[in-house]
């Protein structure tokens, strides 16, 4: 007992000492520790396959009691979780980085999902957890009506709801894995406002980040793995610690510059994308009006836009009219007119196009790289409607060389490579269909600093061989670090053209959200009037 | 002299044979061949139960005829799944496609092949209909293919007028239940038989020989030597065995003949032809197969073509089979067809599942109603048995992913 009132008053929370997991063949992780102070926002960082996840996983209980070595102290007790529920018990709640609500059920539904709130004779008591659920999101920050079904939000306000459902569980350590990953800069800035608030109610949290200027802005101290192994713990408040620092202690070494020294010499006009306009696939609205842009061989261009401005829209519909109603507009290939009707046209025309979310519209999960990587042109490898199974192969391991794929074989299930990986199956893929404008939507979401680097090596690679690039990012200095000209898109129009070496994230940004209110409006009002003209003059003529 | 010197390093790529470790590529092969392993000790399971009569040269010729039918559906069922649709009229397919064979050969005195290319002809018309609704209006193919198995149904009775109609004229039931003649004559035994099995086998071997000589070539891991000739001894032993006891019974059934080259065609066009990969590719993530370019619209279509026509040689090969039409020929067996592709391993959701796999499938549920008509176990009791062979082969592929996937 006095080993339990001590307990509740020790500095660290939780400590996890010289953890070590080993899966038949590998060593996930060799002698982490962890120590977290009660009440910090404590960061994890490392790159993809570092051993972060399995380390929350130990801590969590999917990995039980018994299947590790080391010893777990949360909250002054030693821990022997044999399951996720009893860690859950303790106090311990975890946020996955793929949410886990139905999004058929409302929030207050989904917030007490395995957890409802009966009333007399078992029933649940709907007005009572209606009330209930209220009083979570308002502790939230989030303004919603709690019988709003779940699909109906933002993938922001879910994570909200997520973190609403783990206070209902009176919750002591939130373990939050890459909170911000799907979120734009204003939703992530509410979230990490939300842990802060958290933290002055006295609530511990671990975060798992690849952002490190959110690691920078929110956490105290932050652990760093490597290899499986623990290489430092740094204070966040008392070393004068920066993004540098970080990266430094995460790849083992400096990297010189976190984008790589391209020289740029643009030539001809490759593709020019005019007046696009691309109606909502069900309301009666437009998400892309009248976008114009050209890309040159041997030129990067980026696309900067915040979440909802239109610009994996536009990527899709122009790539075999993949989303939404094309409403209008003509793509023009070194100055000829083109139609790209169906993805197969497009690729015809030299088009390939990297989705955002590789594992949803990306990648076979349940089937091998080499299948993969010839997905996209089965044509080429085959003659009278019959695949060489062995050019395949050969293919295939071609491109896990040069791309640096880390896997046992080619014949390795895609849906087990890591996030980095997984994206340069899928880059293999559209590089292999040898196409002329590779269009990139988000090519380094999810994925640690080195195989960005990588990914952003290969892109250097692709336009020194003449290919034109179109890249989507929602990460400014991702932008500006690797293009040559940035279109800033904002409710479906383009709002402006900078060249990236005199732009700045604070420029881009307030282009990004320029007339934002007003281009909605006339995109609203304009459903049925001739598209106007794209630039911003006449737009707010227009809609003034 | 120089010669062999010069033919020396060819050896070298040969040398990357597979994994260091024998106990582990073994259960990897285990995982892989279960539903083999699982038939394999069936079968031995039953002959000694029969004390041998399960194996006796009759008997297989019985199952070989009795099953073929479903093993056709089984072969159309494995497309239909893997690209993660279902097909439930195919048993009302077969009951149609006879239907209307038998009224133009019994009922209008057509010529047998009259009979045989109208059903198939019947069967692309079903197949391009309930493809249409389900790859370009969009409706779920279980919804098609339910509304199908009422639609085909009532077709069926309304051709037939309520009535079974036989007997069909010899050569017409000569596609289930005749035998290729004894070219060579019969000393006891057919030597025509052997000779197809031996030439089988040896296409077999020369198929095998020169996957592996494409393979070294291509620098990729292949088995090791002993073990690739032990695999094709022991095939040809197994089909050679089988081909003796067919030759002492009534010879080769024709059907046996269709059903071989049905199941050739369809693995080969499952595992290399760029149709079969587009297949796996939307049963295993639509989106990503739309957003690689494949016309998923028209790969549908074409897979619902394909049922239809198979349903068809099924329906064919029932009607020839049972020497007639009835108004409730065919019931259930969709449900027989879905039993086989999953039993050999196709997947629920899609994307996995190989021909071979349905056919080991549909033949162990086969083995399994055989052995117990033979050991006169009650039909109550022999359904309850089906059923949880079901259940318990696809528990076992479950449980195998599971301690697969997770390491």
């Amino acid at each position: 007992m006095t080993d339990n009132t001590q307990a509740s008053t020790h500095p660290n929370i939780l400590e996890m000492r010289s953890i070590t997991k080993t899966f038949p063949g590998v060593k996930a992780l060799s002698d982490v520790s962890l120590s977290v102070k009660r009440g910090e926002v404590h960061a994890i960082c490392g790159e993809n396959g570092a051993g972060k996840s399995t380390l929350m996983k130990v801590l969590s209980g999917v990995y039980p009691h018994g299947t590790y070595e080391g010893e777990i102290w949360f909250d002054g007790q030693l821990s022997t979780f044999s399951g996720i529920t009893d860690s859950e018990k303790a106090g311990i709640a975890i946020i996955h980085q793929e949410l886990a609500l139905v999004p058929f059920l409302s929030i207050a539904e989904n917030l007490f999902l395995g957890n409802e709130v009966k009333g007399r004779g078992g029933l649940i008591d709907w007005n009572k957890t209606n009330g209930e659920a209220s009083k979570l999101l308002a502790r939230v920050g989030l303004d919603e009506n709690p019988t709003t079904p779940i699909g109906q939000l933002g993938v922001g306000k879910q994570q909200l709801v997520e973190i609403a459902k783990a206070l209902s569980k009176d919750v002591k350590l939130l373990i939050l894995d890459e909170p911000t990953a799907a979120l734009n800069d204003n939703d992530s800035e509410h979230l990490l406002g939300l842990l802060r608030i958290l933290q002055s109610e006295g609530m511990t949290s671990i975060m798992i980040s690849h952002k490190l200027n959110e690691i920078e802005a929110i956490s105290d101290s932050v652990t760093i793995i490597r290899d499986g192994r623990t290489i430092e713990t740094l204070d966040m408040r008392a070393d004068a610690v920066t993004e540098d620092r970080i990266i430094r202690g995460m790849v083992g070494r400096d990297l010189d510059s976190r984008y790589p020294e391209r020289e740029s010499h643009p030539g001809e006009e490759v593709l020019r994308i005019e007046d696009w306009t691309v109606g909502h696939p069900v309301q009666d609205r437009r998400v892309v009006d009248g976008a114009t842009l050209s890309v040159r061989a041997g030129e990067v261009v980026g696309i900067a836009g915040l979440m909802g401005a239109g610009r994996t829209e536009l990527a899709m519909s122009v790539f075999g009219r993949s989303y939404g109603r094309y409403l209008g507009g003509q793509l023009y290939k070194r100055g000829v007119p083109i139609q790209t009707r169906s993805v197969r046209e497009a690729i015809k025309h030299g088009l390939a196009y990297a989705t955002e979310d590789r594992k949803k519209f990306g990648l076979n999960l349940i089937d091998d790289i080499k299948r993969n990587v010839s997905a996209a042109a089965l044509d080429k490898l085959s003659t009278a409607g019959f695949v060489n199974s062995n050019e395949e192969i050969k293919v295939a391991e071609d491109s896990k060389r040069s791309m640096n794929i880390k896997a046992p074989t080619v014949a390795a299930l895609t849906g087990k490579l890591s996030g980095g990986n997984q994206q340069k199956v899928v880059l293999s893929k559209w590089i292999y269909s040898d196409p002329d404008v590779l269009i990139l939507d988000e090519p380094t979401r999810g994925i640690d600093v080195g195989a960005k680097y990588e990914i952003y090596t290969i892109i250097n690679r692709l336009v020194a061989a003449g290919k034109a690039v179109i890249v989507i990012s929602s990460e400014l200095p991702e932008l500006l670090g690797i293009s040559d000209r940035i279109y800033t898109l904002s409710a479906g129009r383009i709002t402006g053209e900078v060249a990236a070496a005199g732009a700045s994230q604070e420029s881009l940004m307030s282009l990004m959200t320029k007339d934002k209110k007003l281009a909605a409006a006339g995109a609203q009002a304009g459903a049925g009037t001739p598209p106007v003209n794209s630039t911003i003059d006449q737009t707010q003529e227009h809609t003034a | 002299m120089s010669g062999s010197t010069a033919t020396a390093p060819k050896q070298a790529p040969a040398a990357r044979t597979g994994s260091a470790n024998p106990l582990k590529a073994m259960s990897q092969n285990l995982r892989e061949s279960g539903i083999y392993v699982a038939f394999v000790v069936v079968v031995l399971l039953f002959a000694v139960l029969t004390d041998g009569l399960s194996l006796s040269p009759g008997n297989i010729t019985n199952i070989v005829l009795q099953y073929s039918y479903v093993l056709v559906l089984a072969i159309g069922m494995l497309i239909v799944i893997v690209a993660g649709h279902i097909d439930l009229s195919v048993g009302s397919v077969v009951a149609l496609t006879g239907a209307i064979s038998a009224q133009l050969v019994i009922g209008n005195g057509q010529a047998w092949y009259v009979g045989v290319l109208a059903a198939l002809a019947v069967g692309l018309v079903i197949g391009a209909w309930q493809g249409f609704w389900v790859a370009f209006v969009g409706i779920p193919a279980f919804i098609v293919t339910l509304a199908g198995m009422l639609l085909f149904r009532g077709l069926t009775f309304y051709v037939l007028d309520n009535v079974s109609l036989s007997p069909f004229p010899a050569q017409y039931t000569k596609v289930a239940t005749g035998f290729v003649p004894p070219i060579f004559g019969g000393y006891g035994y057919d030597a025509f038989t052997l000779f197809i099995a031996a030439f089988a086998v040896l296409a077999f071997a020369a198929s095998q020989v020169r996957t592996r000589v494409a393979k070294v070539r291509y620098q990729q891991v292949v088995e090791a030597l002993p073990l690739f000739i032990l695999k094709l001894v022991l095939v040809a032993a197994v089909v050679m065995a089988f081909a003796w006891q067919l030759a002492n019974s009534r010879g080769l059934p024709i059907v046996l003949i269709i059903l071989a080259v049905l199941i050739l065609t369809y693995s080969v066009v499952m595992r290399s032809s760029v149709f079969g990969r587009q297949v796996y590719a939307i049963g295993g993530n639509l989106s990503a197969a739309m957003l690689s370019g494949v016309n998923v619209r028209w790969v549908n279509f074409w897979i619902f073509v394909n049922m239809g026509f198979l349903a068809a040689v099924a329906g064919v090969i029932f009607s020839s089979r049972s020497n007639g039409a009835q108004p409730s020929a065919g019931n259930s067996f969709e449900l027989d067809a879905i039993a086989a592709a999953f039993i050999g391993g196709a997947a629920v959701t899609g994307g996995v599942g190989k021909v071979q796999g349905a056919m080991i499938g549909g033949l162990l549920v086969g083995v399994i109603s055989n052995g117990m008509q033979l050991l006169g176990v009650d039909q109550s009791l022999q359904q309850v048995i089906k059923g949880l062979v079901l259940l318990l082969a696809v528990a076992f592929d479950v449980f195998n992913k599971r301690r697969g996937g997770v390491r």
